[in-house]
């Protein structure tokens, strides 16, 4: 056989493929973990909520898994704190708001007419962007929700959960020598970690955080940080922020929201290597305008 | 949502990158072109202005690393900006590959200028045609972010492979059949893997575009058609 011969047999015009299979190109992305894996804390249909005639919540479904965190990203005004509230009804205190859809954790319905919203509060606890401790003690700042829970000091029942509180909030070895001074004496990092250990000491099964690092240090910072990363060994973390970096950091699954709409909702490595939506997209990268 | 970025300048950098790489394509497609030039003619004096200009590319190369280097620091760039950085860097080190391979077919082009010229080299231009095409193809397919294109690159390099492998069994044996063609034949061999590794590089880029675009690793096994790593060719008896 002539070398052209060969050519001939060899030299075929490979034609341009328009369309491809995807099924025998694609791999996997980068996502470690599914949503559809996880087991359920909270459970959201079709949930609106309006404040007057104004939808600021439209007809969100979504799960919040058990012992993730789940972070909420998205411009001012998009309903990622409008949203936080609702999962223990602060909405409620707003004489204008109206709700519609259901949300459920662990199967039972938050909004239904029985339950206790005292109760739910104290399973569903909460942190604010500005820290807010009492004007009292380290101390009776951590030990309040016990207190207003009737609990009694016996065999140092209250000592006990005080310190592990303040264990759990990364914060013991900084105050154990002063638990009795002002909680106003603590910096604005320490306050914020006093209200996070004054938020578990009561044991709840979640806990939302609304923007909680973002009038922080970056050390301080940091710090919280840490602690989310080992708070959601026990809690189911929602949280709020506005630092896109912070949401890429700390959470589990990303939630991005955008006019009151869940656009998108993946595990945070998807969202931010490869998220599906191009507002998402936009977003993440900055292209927002 | 316009397209325009919150920080302009990550834009204008984007930009600057695509053109670092589009810069060292052009090189890599002329660097091969002119050292198969320099081996057909022979025309040693042009092996030499190949070998030399290699620094270019590698130069081009160190600028894409700082310019990527730079825009993670700065950047933090996420998702697509952030496939684009990496991508453009996984690139750059595949091209300045190839632009190595395209000196090292310039170099041996010298050392078999003087001696007796193989047949086999005959076939040389058209693979390594194939090649530049595969090169200026994959190149357009990263620029433009064509996903389809960078596949039709990638299954194409089954061509190149069996052109590859019908030139190295024939070259073996001639050289079985001419001892005194051994010296001139070994050279053609590496020089016929040279051209071919280009175009394997070619496929690489092929699936980083996969990536690029899509955010998923292209998994299929690339169609191989060459089969001279499995060859054990034997005299005549």
């Amino acid at each position: 056989m002539t070398m052209t011969e060969d050519l001939g047999a060899t030299m075929t015009e490979t034609p341009l493929t328009r369309s491809y299979d995807k099924s025998r190109f694609e791999g996997r992305d980068a996502a470690s973990r599914r949503l559809g894996d996880e087991p359920v804390a909270f459970e959201l249909k079709d949930w609106s909520l309006y404040y007057g005639d104004a939808p600021a919540l439209k007809k969100i479904s979504m799960v919040i898994p058990e012992r993730r965190v789940t972070a909420f990203i998205g411009p001012s005004g998009c309903g990622k704190s409008t949203l936080l509230r609702c999962l223990n009804r602060l909405n409620d205190l707003i004489d204008s708001v109206r709700t519609e859809g259901s949300m459920k954790l662990r199967g039972e319905n938050i909004y239904d007419r029985s339950v206790d919203v005292a109760d739910l509060r104290r399973r569903v606890g909460m942190v604010f962007q500005k820290p807010n401790p009492f004007p009292k003690s380290i101390y009776e700042n951590v030990a309040y929700g016990l207190r207003i829970q009737g609990v009694k000091n016996t065999d140092g029942r209250i000592d006990e959960a005080v310190e592990k509180a303040l264990r759990g909030a990364a914060l013991w070895e900084e105050v154990k020598d002063r638990l009795d001074k002002s909680a106003n004496e603590l910096s604005g990092g320490q306050q914020q970690r006093l209200v996070i250990a004054r938020a578990i000491a009561i044991e709840p099964e979640v806990l939302l955080l609304d923007e909680p690092a973002s009038a922080l240090d970056p050390i301080s910072t940091a710090r919280i940080e840490d602690l989310i990363f080992e708070l959601k060994e026990k809690y189911t973390i929602a949280i709020v922020t506005h630092n896109m970096q912070q949401a890429a950091r700390v959470s589990d699954y990303t939630a991005f929201m955008y006019l009151g709409e869940l656009v998108e909702y993946d595990a945070t490595e998807t969202i931010f290597m490869a998220p599906e939506k191009k507002q998402t997209l936009d977003y993440v990268t900055g292209r927002f305008g | 949502m316009p397209g325009e970025h919150i920080i302009q300048a990550l834009d204008a950098e984007f930009a600057k990158l695509n053109e670092l790489i589009a810069k060292m394509g052009g090189e890599v497609e002329s660097q091969l072109d002119q050292a198969v030039k320099a081996l057909m003619g022979p025309d040693p004096e042009l092996a030499k202005a190949v070998i030399a200009a290699d620094a270019r590319i590698d130069r081009l190369e160190q600028n894409v690393d700082l310019a990527v280097v730079r825009m993670l620091a700065l950047r933090q760039p996420v998702a697509s900006d952030l496939r684009n950085v990496i991508a453009a860097l996984k690139v750059a080190s595949m091209l300045e590959r190839m632009g190595d391979y395209a000196a090292n077919v310039a170099k041996r082009s010298i050392a078999i200028a003087s001696g007796e010229r193989l047949e086999e080299l005959k076939s040389l231009p058209s693979m390594a045609g194939m090649v530049q095409d595969n090169t200026r193809r994959v190149l357009d397919a990263y620029l433009n972010r064509d996903v389809e294109q960078a596949i039709a690159v990638w299954e194409s390099d089954r061509d190149i492979d069996a052109l590859y492998d019908t030139l190295y069994r024939e070259t073996i044996g001639h050289m079985m059949r001419t001892p005194d063609a051994v010296g001139a034949g070994a050279h053609l061999l590496f020089i016929a893997k040279n051209i071919e590794r280009i175009g394997d590089h070619a496929t690489n880029i092929a699936e980083v575009v996969y990536y690029l675009v899509t955010g998923k690793m292209l998994v299929a096994d690339r169609p191989k058609a060459d089969k001279s790593s499995y060859a054990v060719v034997e005299p005549k008896t």
